[in-house]
């Protein structure tokens, strides 16, 4: 691609990491969670496929793919942890925040960052396999479509 | 732990599913016992689940809450994701676990590692956690998350044989009526929503009206889950499908499709069952049930393909059980519960004897390279087990006695002719043809000169067979014994069990 599209992606790709962590963050707070960020985190794996060919990302599949599964299972994983009394139970519920604010038992929310237990940690997860799971789609669709061509 | 059975049937094949392809790297010996030791653990828990059920009525869990039965919060509204099994689901949650069990036996052997054996072992996992979802929810989009997971594992395992032209079109057709079939589902689940503000069935079940808006639900979710079924007009996937995927997934892919038909059941008979199951939506049933038997069978003379012969059969019996339902529905009690013995007890008989055929088909195919009719021929010469198990399975198919197809097919024949004597002469004339069919095809494949050389399966591959000769001699000599433990709670789950799972769910 052109050097505009390059200079212009190399703008536009960090800001957009930035704002899919946001959205995957924040997702117990504000509309968007772990598979609207990771989307957001795949579409700057898109952008740079665009604008820098897809020929030096070529080993970032073998990262992309196990790291899906990582991320499964760590979902899964969460899940299992409330199993002393049901599955999904939040098992952080009750206490202490990483930013000072607790997390509370259960009613309305403070609004604060770590006020969730473990649905904030789940987001991450499911963020994790959106972003490997589109990405390596994402590459490997641009992979195959060379070899075709 | 017996407590957290439902879940531990739908989490553990989904984590293991995730965690089989890392295991993977490490080791392929290691891989195949992690796999044999989830597949053990989630048939375990869906018997667990079943015992439960049938001893102790509806199994409600309730996910993230703190207790299991805790499934309504103060002031009486069920927002928690509950699981509730009744009879019925732990009936067709033992189905999955038999397709699920052979499947695994079976495929260590089947599938050769070059091919991608890891992924086809991961889908299957994925699939069967699918199914065991869709048959233990008791929330409607829950389910609706699981027909989705069915669907596209089911589609990848369709598609697994992607070096080959036909598989790869065979599992984009499915994708397309799986897809559509689904968004039907949603846009239901949609609309029950929007009118109600909830999601759960028991809780939906009791505050449906009967409303125009209820009606179109209705008639979405029974468009999309006959979609899902495969059900004529809507069939023409399902022979490509059980045709053209790996024999050990066509068996879970029936054991999928059951779950439609759970699923119909389900919705008709507990979610709308209070305000609109009316015999008209019965005669509905039962009439593409018995289109869907006569052309699947007349379908199925035509065939060169033993796959595809044989998937039009499955198709075909798939028409019995929306016949017995349709009946059910339109005398309940009476002889619309034999219907609904006979078409459920159906179900558990065709997973036995479809699966076996299937897996005798892709017996055949392994051995001797092809599994195109005219091409094939004396193959009973070497494959002497291969040739005894398609006898059994297709005379089971037929409804032959003292087979397991002839018990319920008879139930399907008596209760029909009650309601409607027309059809069930068809449906009796269609179990003739079908005979004819399998007997065609069990000439042309095995008997005759040796047409082409052919090496007899390995052992796990028989045993796997054999399991399921068994469920059809064992089932087929005692029906009663097994009607009266595990069919008849499904039963009496479908027509007087509405007030009992209400009540489980919602308390009081």
């Amino acid at each position: 691609m052109s050097v505009i599209v390059r200079t212009v992606s190399r703008v536009v790709a960090p800001v957009a990491l930035a704002f899919g962590a946001y959205v995957i963050m924040h997702g117990h707070l504000t509309p968007g969670g772990g598979f609207q960020g990771g989307a957001v985190v795949a579409s700057v794996v898109a952008l740079l496929v665009v604008a820098f060919g897809c020929e030096r990302w070529r080993k970032w599949t073998h990262v992309l793919l196990p790291l899906e599964d990582v991320g499964a299972m760590a979902f899964v994983i969460l899940a299992f942890l409330g199993v002393g009394a049901t599955f999904f139970r939040n098992v952080l519920a009750g206490s202490g925040g990483l930013f000072g604010a607790p997390v509370p038992q259960l009613g309305p929310n403070p609004g604060a960052l770590n006020t969730a237990g473990t649905l904030p940690l789940m987001n991450w997860a499911v963020g994790f396999k959106v972003i490997a799971g589109l990405g390596a789609v994402v590459l490997l669709l641009a992979l195959f479509g060379r070899e075709d061509g | 732990m017996l407590v957290h059975a439902p879940i531990l049937a739908i989490a553990v094949p989904l984590l293991g599913a995730f965690s089989l392809l890392g295991v993977s790297y490490i080791n392929r010996t290691l891989r195949n016992v992690w796999a044999c030791l989830i597949a053990a653990f989630t048939s375990a828990m869906a018997v667990a689940v079943a015992i439960r059920a049938f001893t102790e009525g509806v199994v409600v869990y309730t996910l993230g809450a703190a207790s299991p039965t805790e499934s309504v919060t103060a002031g009486g509204f069920p927002i928690r994701i509950v699981l509730a099994v009744d009879g019925l689901g732990a009936f067709m949650g033992l189905i999955a676990a038999l397709a699920g069990v052979v499947a695994f036996i079976y495929c260590f052997q089947y599938l050769r590692e070059e091919e991608g054996k890891s992924l086809g072992l991961s889908l299957l996992l994925l699939l069967w956690a699918g199914i065991l979802g869709m048959v233990y929810t008791g929330d409607l989009f829950n389910f609706f998350v699981f027909l989705e997971i069915t669907s596209i594992a089911a589609c990848a395992l369709i598609g697994y044989r992607v070096w080959e032209s036909r598989p790869a079109e065979a599992a984009f057709k499915t994708m397309a009526m799986y897809t559509l079939g689904g968004l039907l589902v949603l846009i239901a689940v949609g609309i029950l929503y929007g009118e109600y503000d909830a999601l759960n069935i028991a809780y939906l079940s009791k505050a449906i009206t009967g409303s125009l808006l209820d009606r179109l639900a209705l008639g979405l979710l029974l468009g999309g889950l006959l979609m899902k079924a495969g059900a004529v007009p809507a069939h023409m996937w399902a022979p490509d499908a059980y045709g053209e995927a790996p024999a050990m997934a066509t068996i879970v892919l029936v054991a999928n499709t059951q779950a439609a038909i759970y699923a119909i059941l389900r919705v008709v008979f507990t979610l709308f069952g209070g305000a609109l199951a009316s015999p008209g939506i019965g005669w509905l049933i039962a009439s593409l049930g018995i289109a869907t038997v006569l052309v699947a069978v007349l379908m199925a003379v035509v065939q060169r393909h033993l796959g595809r012969l044989i998937a039009y059969g499955a198709v075909s019996q798939l028409g019995y059980m929306l016949l017995a339902v349709g009946v059910g529905l339109v005398a309940r009690g009476g002889f619309g519960e034999v219907a609904l013995t006979g078409g459920i007890f159906h179900m558990i008989n065709d997973a036995a004897s479809v699966g076996l055929l299937f897996l005798v088909v892709g017996a055949v195919r392994r051995a001797a390279g092809s599994v195109d009719l005219p091409s094939l021929g004396g193959l009973g010469h070497t494959l002497r087990w291969e040739a005894g198990f398609f006898l059994l399975g297709a005379l089971a198919l037929a409804g032959i006695p003292p087979l397991n197809g002839f018990a319920s097919k008879f139930l399907i024949y008596e209760s029909t002719f009650r309601a409607s004597p027309i059809l069930a002469a068809l449906a009796l004339l269609a179990s003739i043809l079908l005979l004819a069919v399998v007997v065609r095809a069990f000439q042309g494949a095995f008997l005759g000169p040796r047409a082409r050389e052919a090496s007899p399966a390995p052992r796990g591959m028989l045993v796997a067979m054999g399991i399921l000769a068994l469920v059809i001699i064992v089932f087929g000599l005692f029906p009663g014994f097994f009607i009266e433990r595990i069919v008849s709670p499904a039963v009496q789950a479908v027509l007087t069990g509405r007030e009992a799972y209400l009540a489980a769910v919602l308390g009081g």
